[in-house]
């Protein structure tokens, strides 16, 4: 098995906030992160994929495709947006660095061919970041 | 659905790499410069990986201030800015970052409860890591 990682990078905002809390517990929980004017973020994402090589190309994964793929499916959906307002899983997700690695896994998973899915990694700063294997 | 979340943290220590129950000359051999008397320091960036499922109604693991709250706590106010040769939880070892990364992962598998502990990553320099997780195997 060979894993592959391809990295990209995207800048959003967001905020965090759940309606079914008052505005005290937004406020307590999600801190600064609550003001609804948003705030941003350089997003740095890698995408990890596994698989077997294949003989006669030599690769796992044709990486032009998993480019596209990724330019598709979530740079194209996410990149300079207010993923709260323009991202439709965000109108009622939490737009989360959790919920951003499960939501660009949801993305990506059905749309690859040939290799498999393995990791999905979103930093949200270089001192944060989440990892999310595809597990219930 | 489960994620994992790590987070960074830095801080400064100073440490020498000496086992009394070694020879002068051993000590010299085993640890090289790391044995220089006066000790020496490093700028130790810190990785903490939890996991758990995400919390509907927040979207988190656990909450970051959480985190930040108990690691500024048990961790940061006891090793940045000492001399970890004088540290209660490493002053009977020998202050390797094997031994400081397995005396943070113990901190915070007694005392962090809001998320399961999956790792503990320290770079001690940018040439060196080394990553615990106890009797678990570690997850790439
Ligand atoms: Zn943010």
């Amino acid at each position: 098995m060979i894993y592959l990682t391809r990295k990209a990078e995207f800048a959003a905002s967001h905020y965090y906030h759940n309606p079914e809390f008052t505005p005290e517990e937004n406020q307590r929980i999600f801190g600064k992160c609550n003001n609804p004017n948003g705030h941003g973020h350089n997003y740095t994402l890698e995408v990890t994929v596994k698989g077997e090589v294949d003989p006669r190309s030599g690769f796992v994964v044709d990486l032009k495709q998993l480019k596209e793929v990724l330019n598709r499916e979530v740079l194209d959906a996410m990149d300079h947006r207010f993923l709260n307002k323009e991202v439709p899983e965000f109108f009622t997700r939490i737009p989360t660095t959790e919920n951003l690695a499960i939501s660009i896994w949801q993305r990506l998973a059905p749309k690859l061919k040939t290799a498999q899915l393995h990791r999905v990694r979103v930093y949200e700063t270089s001192d944060l970041f989440v990892d999310f294997y595809g597990e219930a | 659905m489960k994620a994992h979340l790590t987070r960074r943290y830095m801080f400064s220590a100073s440490h020498r790499l000496h086992n009394d129950a070694m020879s002068e000359a051993e000590n010299k051999a085993t640890y090289g410069k790391c044995n220089n008397p006066y000790g020496h320091g490093h700028n130790y960036a810190l990785e903490i990986t939890v996991s758990g499922p995400v919390d509907e109604s927040s979207g988190m693991v656990c909450n970051l201030t959480d985190l930040d709250a108990f690691v500024e706590r048990e961790i940061l106010e006891r090793f940045h800015l000492q001399n970890l040769n004088t540290v209660p939880e490493l002053d009977q070892t020998v202050p390797t970052t094997e031994n400081l990364s397995a005396s943070i992962y113990d901190i915070l598998q007694r005392g962090f409860t809001p998320a399961h502990l999956e790792k503990v990553r320290i770079q001690e320099t940018m040439m060196n890591s080394f990553e615990y997780a106890g009797t678990n195997e570690i997850r790439k």
